[in-house]
């Protein structure tokens, strides 16, 4: 049995312990706001928190997150929109908006590490998400926004 | 009974959407959907009090119900086409609801795919909402005892100025629907000059929930008692299963059975590939299972396919003559030989769409009716798909449309829905379909490898006399007809028949080439290979000559005028040619704007330091497009800033037409740097984004600045025609920068550059 914290709720886990963190989330908890994209982490659509950083859930047993605390998009604006949504509304983001969670839980947990990013450190910490329908400019553009509103 | 009444005597555009009679039952909720279409595809519009036609219901309590029945796959479309009868309507758009469509013919073409939702509804979408408003109008008239004309609307109310009074369109809805309602003759429409909201533009309605998570796609779709499925595909189109040993795969935790699905028969269209399907209480449970499965494959006679051996062949075919699809005076006569003959031969790939969501269908068959919950482009295709493998009767398909994580194109081709929908059927419970991102890679429609050969006689000052096109692909047609190897017409109207340049002698060849893959269209379709070709040989013969080639574009293009396309089979992306006739006077005004706003004429390309344009009408839009480049010694190449004017005619969402066109240069992005499928006895050769890559953050444009050009014309579109001239513009603004001419796509399996 795995035990562990998702969005604030002590949870615990009988299944596989093998089984992807996104699966856990998605199937098993409904927390369907994180997203599977390709199943390998080369896209960033499945990012979410443990322990506050960015992790590709879709290659993260549910045994490697035992202990710590889970954090989705489900619960980032949980009290309010967070800063960086804020943002991504305010400049129009999403266009489809399937990669836009993981993209959200990328760019937080870069404001949380670097609160004014250069557009190198964007790139840096960006360029593990991909967005198909092309919207990089408008998440470059809601970052440095939501660096302001965070300042 | 004001609601049935209301509905009998429904006469507006009855012919158009076949409105149908009113169906009386309880209301059902799909657990998936806060609010929506219920099960027995009554939408909140058709409940509603006033209820015109099927697009609109107004509420007494004010509340107006706009039906969005096309799909939103990042276009803003189930925002925008409701905003056009919003405003003819006079709504307060915050009191606005949008319920999704189901599929339903009553509704006309759902198909959102070609770039015509606007276009093909812009009309539709006006009279239904000035229908509702003479109506509303009607009703106040009544009520007060003056005449109609004297009334008019403002916001969300009637209004007679003379008398000063005034009444909420929510208290007029069921006196209104008393009444007859109009004939499409009686409407009168908005001046542009009185539009609330078309030109203006509004976010979209999904917007917070596309940032917060709470957005349902297909991927997300739940009913109680489902189970999931992954199917394991013959590696090789057309394949049969030889042997097949499941033990492992059952030893699976979480494993119920694997279940077999017929192979197709040809053509495939859009019937189910067939192979194993493995059913599990979960999705992982399901990929875990299916790594297991032991197999043998009898692969047919794709086998043979090798996409290198294939691009040869492409290429010789291309040399020999072909079938004529448009000719102007005598090329054949006007070719001399010598030096002032140019030749140039042009190859893209494969392409595959990748949208950010997988294939994914959560199907229901129940009392000999199946209930689909689908990212579908078209809920009308998987209706009529399930009804043929079922045998069931298309009414007895009831698609609900989710959100789509991406389309381009990919998911107005609904195989993935029969899948779930057999499965159901033969499990008796629901039937969650996942493919993975390798079954996406693997088995996807292909936009089609085509392989061009252009050739020109120039004159003295480097203008063509003669000017000789030929292309060669698999067309889209062979995934619905096995024997179909020429290009049709619609997709060879793609921006191959309609070279728009004022040349003496043109002849404009297509050749044959027989599928090994299933063939799709893919955003921009056809117009990518076309317009490459194209424009990039243009680009060639404008720098032969030592021309700019903004100017010698020009020149090609000649005096602004209407092409004339008697005898020529042009189809016009099923447009009117009188509504939409191919203006080359739009073409040079885009190309002008898109030269002044860029700073064309002050830029000097240097070593390592590139501009380029192409300029292309594709989806009834014209667009011209400059790109820069840096190409540093190490031959990384940047783009620091595009710059892209089009005239779409009239704009009904400008932020969404501007993010399109951002998008599209993005998605040209990756077909020039990464794009190709390949395939090596007769299998696909990639498999996900690491072998297929797609652009990200640090690979794109740095700014892209879109200018929309004022236009009065019909509304045009809008998605798809942002892809080819930039694609043409970066490999021009490669050769600018570098001397070497991409000729070859993509660039990373492209020698000069890989």
């Amino acid at each position: 049995m795995v035990k562990l914290k998702v969005n604030g709720i002590d949870r615990s886990f009988e299944g596989s312990p093998d089984m992807p963190l996104l699966w856990y989330l998605r199937d098993v908890l409904g927390l369907t706001g994180t997203k599977f994209g390709c199943g390998i982490a080369l896209c960033g659509a499945c990012t979410v928190h443990k322990n506050g950083e960015a992790i590709r859930s879709c290659v993260t047993p549910v045994s490697a997150a035992a202990g710590s605390e889970i954090r989705t998009i489900e619960d980032l604006g949980a009290n309010g929109l967070h800063p960086v949504q804020e943002a991504w509304m305010q400049v129009n983001v999403p266009q489809c908006g399937y990669c836009q969670s993981g993209q959200i839980m990328q760019a937080a947990s870069l404001l949380k590490s670097t609160s004014h990013p250069t557009d190198q450190q964007i790139d840096d910490a960006m360029a593990g998400n991909i967005c198909r329908c092309g919207t990089y400019n408008r998440i470059r553009q809601a970052i440095k926004l939501a660096a302001e509103k965070s300042a | 009974m004001t609601q049935i009444e209301n509905v009998s005597r429904r006469k507006f555009l009855k012919g158009v959407f076949g409105a149908g009679a009113l169906i009386l039952s309880v209301r059902y909720i799909p657990p998936i959907w806060a609010q929506g279409p219920s099960t027995d595809g009554q939408t909140d519009a058709d409940r509603a009090a006033l209820h015109p036609n099927v697009f609109v219901g107004i509420q007494p309590d004010g509340t107006v119900y706009i039906v969005a029945h096309r799909s939103e796959m990042g276009t803003v479309i189930r925002t925008s086409l409701p905003l056009v009868l919003a405003d003819e309507l006079d709504a307060d758009w915050k009191r606005v609801k949008i319920d999704q469509a189901i599929g339903d013919k009553r509704y006309g073409d759902q198909n959102t795919d070609g770039s015509q939702s606007v276009r093909r509804y812009y009309d539709t979408m006006r009279q239904c909402g000035a229908a509702a408003r003479l109506m509303l109008i009607q009703a106040a008239a009544l009520q007060w005892n003056v005449p109609a004309s004297e009334c008019s609307t403002e916001l969300h109310a009637v209004v007679h100025p003379a008398t000063n009074r005034r009444a909420e369109y929510g208290a007029l809805a069921s006196q209104a629907a008393r009444l007859t309602v109009p004939q499409k003759e009686e409407l009168q429409l908005k001046k542009s000059s009185e539009w609330r909201y078309i030109g203006k533009g509004m976010t979209s309605v999904d917007l917070e929930k596309l940032c917060t998570g709470k957005a349902m796609y297909g991927m997300d779709a739940r009913v109680d008692g489902m189970v999931y499925a992954s199917i394991e595909h013959p590696p090789v189109f057309g394949g049969k299963i030889n042997t097949l040993d499941d033990q492992e795969a059952l030893k699976v935790a979480g494993v119920h059975q694997t279940v077999r699905i017929n192979p197709f028969k040809p053509p495939a269209a859009f019937q189910p590939l067939g192979g194993v399907a493995v059913i599990a209480d979960n999705t992982w449970a399901a990929f875990q299972g299916r790594k297991k499965l032991k197999i043998t494959w009898d692969n047919g006679p794709n086998e043979s396919y090798d996409s290198v051996e294939y691009k040869k062949e492409l290429r010789e075919t291309a040399h020999q003559p072909g079938k004529l699809i448009r000719s102007v005076g005598d090329s054949d006569k006007e070719f001399p030989t010598g030096n002032n003959v140019v030749e140039a031969d042009y190859y893209v790939p494969l392409l595959a769409h990748v949208p950010m969501e997988p294939m994914v269908a959560l199907a229901e068959f129940k009392d000999g009716k199946v209930t689909a919950w689908v990212p579908t482009q078209n809920p009308q295709a998987v209706q009529a798909i399930v009804s043929s493998e079922l045998s069931i009767p298309v009414q007895d398909v009831i698609c609900h449309v989710t959100l789509l994580g991406g389309g381009f194109g990919r998911k107005s081709k609904p195989d993935y829905v029969a899948e779930a929908a057999v499965l159901s059927k033969k499990l008796g419970r629901p039937v969650k379909v996942v493919w993975t991102r390798e079954d996406d890679v693997k088995f996807d429609y292909y936009n089609a490898v085509a392989a061009m050969y252009m050739k020109a006689a120039v004159d003295e000052k480097g203008k063509p006399t003669a000017w000789l096109q030929r292309s060669v692909f698999p067309p889209i047609t062979s995934t619905f007809n096995v024997n179909a190897v020429y290009g049709d017409p619609p997709h060879l109207a793609q921006g191959w028949t309609d070279l728009p340049y004022d040349l003496p002698n043109i002849r404009i060849e297509n050749g044959p080439a027989r599928a090994h893959v299933r063939i799709g269209w893919l955003r921009s379709v056809a117009n990518i290979y076309h317009a490459f070709a194209i424009q990039c040989f243009t680009d060639e013969l404008a720098h032969r000559a030592n021309r700019d080639p903004v100017e010698y574009m020009l020149d090609l293009i000649g005096p602004p005028r209407t092409l004339d396309f008697t005898n020529v089979n042009y189809p016009n992306y099923g447009a009117d040619y009188k509504t939409y006739p191919w203006e080359t006077g739009r073409l040079r005004n885009v190309i002008e704007v898109v030269a002044d706003k860029s700073g064309w004429t002050k830029k000097k390309s240097t070593k390592g330091h590139g501009f380029g344009f192409a300029a292309h009408r594709s989806f009834l839009t014209y667009v011209a497009t400059v790109v820069e480049v840096e190409v540093t010694d190490d031959g990384e190449i940047r783009i620091p800033r595009v710059d892209t004017a089009l005239d779409a005619g009239i704009v009904v969402n400008p932020e969404a037409v501007r993010a399109q066109f951002e998008g599209a240069v993005v998605f040209g992005t990756s077909i020039v740097r990464t794009g190709e499928i390949t395939a090596k006895n007769g299998v696909i050769q990639q498999s996900n984004f690491n072998d297929y890559p797609v652009a990200r953050i640090d690979e794109v444009p740095a700014q892209t600045n879109v200018y929309i050009t004022g236009s009065s014309a019909p509304p045009a579109g809008i998605g798809e025609p942002g892809v080819p001239p930039f694609v043409a513009a970066f490999c021009n603004a490669i050769f600018a920068a570098t001397g070497k001419r991409v000729r070859d796509l993509p660039l990373s399996s492209n020698s000069l550059f890989a």
